[in-house]
Formats: C-alpha cells, structure tokens, sequence
C-alpha cells in the first residue's frame, strides 16, 4: 500500500495546524449517537424535555465531540500513525445545525524508544470562536526515512 | 477553599476497585460507531481493508471499547455517575481521555476495572461542586490495551 496522504513525522513541525475536519449535526446524527453509545439521556433528542431543563434545545452529546477529535486524529494520522492519547474537557455546550470546527495544532514532537511523537492541542470550536472542547492528543507517526509501520 | 464536600466516606473510595465487567467488542457496534461519527474510512466497514492495513480484524474507532455485557435489571457498571454525595443531585460529563496500548479489534472480549483516581472541589458559576475522575482499564487477556480517564462532575 502506498498511501499518498500519509503524514510523515518529517513533515510535522511545532505551531503547524492539521487539517480541519468540521462537523454539523443533525437531529438524526445526535439519535444515530445516541444508538451507537448508548447514550439515551434524553436532553439530546428529546427538545420538550430540554428546555424544560432550561436548555435552549438540543445539545451535543460529550461524548460524541470526543469522537469527533477522535476522527479529526485518525483521518489525520492514517493509515500507518496511530493514536495513543487524546482527551477533552467539556467547557461549553453545543448544538445541532451549528458548525463545529475540530482543530488541532502540533506543540511537540520528538522521539521516544525509537517512536517518532508528536503532540497536539485539539479543540472544538463553535461559530462564535468559542472553544467548547479543549483537549490535547499525542500521536505515532511513520518516518519517511526507516520504518514502515508504526 | 475548603474540602467540606470531600467526606472520609468520599476519600475513603478513591483507589478502590469496582467488581470487573466484560466490554464485548463486535463488528456491527464498530460499524454503528464509526457510522454515528461520520467517519468513512473503510477500515472500520471492510475487513479486507483492515487486512490491507495489518488488522487482523475491523479496528474499533477512536473511543470506542465495546459495551458492557449486561443482564435486564443489572446497574451501571463502576462508581455511580451521581449521588456520591447526598447534596449533589445533578451531574455533567466533565471531560473523557482515552489511552491506547494497543488496536482494540472486532471479538474482544475486553475486562473492564473502573477505579475512582481522583475527587477535587471546585466552586464555579453552578455552585459548588465535585470532579471525580474516574479511570477504567481495558485487559484483553493479561494485556492492558485501552485506558480510559473519565471526569464526572456532581453539583
């Protein structure tokens, strides 16, 4: 396999952005979410319950923008980098039929037992530039130079 | 600040270890994951892709470990979500880490031991109120291959 949009740890440098990956919610995706994590609490599809609670409406599940940043990484690092660490705060609420803009920027990378690292800030952001979902990321890359898989 | 929200009982429970649960990792709750996400990598719907990359099974995406093996009737498994403290009836999910050790693959059959790590105090804009991180580890065998650090707050 020859990947042409493989991310080499050569071609990563502190301060570089990763591509952005935004997503929008609807409805829909927050019951698909709440399936697939057996979430049912139930101010993320049930609109009378939420504003009963005092919510404006719907809200994002936690969980699934944690899987966002989840995606945001993988879709980043694949098919030969892999993650092993990410993680979030949930700082903010979100909504469906808003963009979220999942970002992530490279703070460091270095090497460690002969794995070559980088480290991210992750985060969330909704269209007022508000950062909902702070978090932070360590991630394997390949070498262009030695190594295949990580 | 003071820590009156931290009883001995509380402190008493930090390090303590719940009663193990088997996570059950399939292809179908992989598929519904990465379907739910909005991811399309191939890798997670087509085995011959996951051989292509390596896998010897369709990898589970990011955060996802499987679900817990319950009978009707069973509790939540670890510590309770809320109620730790009798004056701390609500509760927000504060924050989730994963770490991975290793791919979590489709027919895992993962061990799953919660521990609480940590209980702070916090005053904010709700109140006063408790983080309690709460960290559960993934065994597939003798091999520990995911992590996760969970933060629940009660207020």
């Amino acid at each position: 396999m020859t990947p042409e949009r493989q991310v080499y740890i050569e071609d990563v440098t502190p301060g570089d952005e990763i591509p952005e990956l935004v997503k929008n919610c609807s409805p829909r995706q927050l019951v698909m979410w709440a399936a697939a994590s057996r979430d049912f609490y139930e101010i993320h599809y049930d609109v009378e319950y939420a504003r009963e609670l005092g919510l404006p409406g719907l809200v994002v599940h936690g969980a699934l923008k944690n899987a966002f940043l989840g995606h945001l990484l993988q879709a980043w690092v694949a098919p030969l980098g892999r993650i092993t660490r990410y993680g979030c705060s949930y700082r903010g609420m979100d909504y469906p039929g808003e963009d979220l803009r999942c970002r992530g920027k490279i703070t460091e990378v270095t090497t460690h037992n002969a794995e070559h690292v980088a480290e991210l800030d992750i985060w969330i952001e909704n269209p007022r530039g508000e950062i909902t979902t702070p978090g932070s990321a360590v991630v394997v890359l390949p070498s262009r130079t030695k190594g295949t898989r990580t | 600040m003071t820590d009156e929200l931290i009883t001995k009982e509380l402190r008493a429970m930090i390090g303590d270890e719940w009663p193990p649960v088997i996570y059950e990792v399939d292809r179908t709750g992989i598929r519904m994951w990465a379907q739910a996400v909005g991811i399309d990598d191939l890798v997670y719907y087509d085995e011959e892709t996951a051989q292509d990359q390596g896998f010897d099974r369709l990898p589970a995406p990011p955060g996802f470990v499987g679900f817990p093996r319950t009978r009707p009737g069973d509790p939540d498994p670890g510590p309770p979500i809320r109620g730790l403290h009798p004056d701390l009836k609500r509760s927000l999910n504060g924050g989730t880490e994963f770490e991975y050790r290793s791919p979590v693959l489709a027919g895992d059959e993962l061990v799953a031991t919660t521990r609480i790590v940590d209980i702070k105090q916090r005053s904010g804009s709700i109140g006063r109120m408790l983080l309690i991180t709460r960290e559960t580890s993934y065994r597939r065998g003798d091999e520990e291959v995911a992590l996760m650090r969970a933060t629940v707050i009660n207020y």
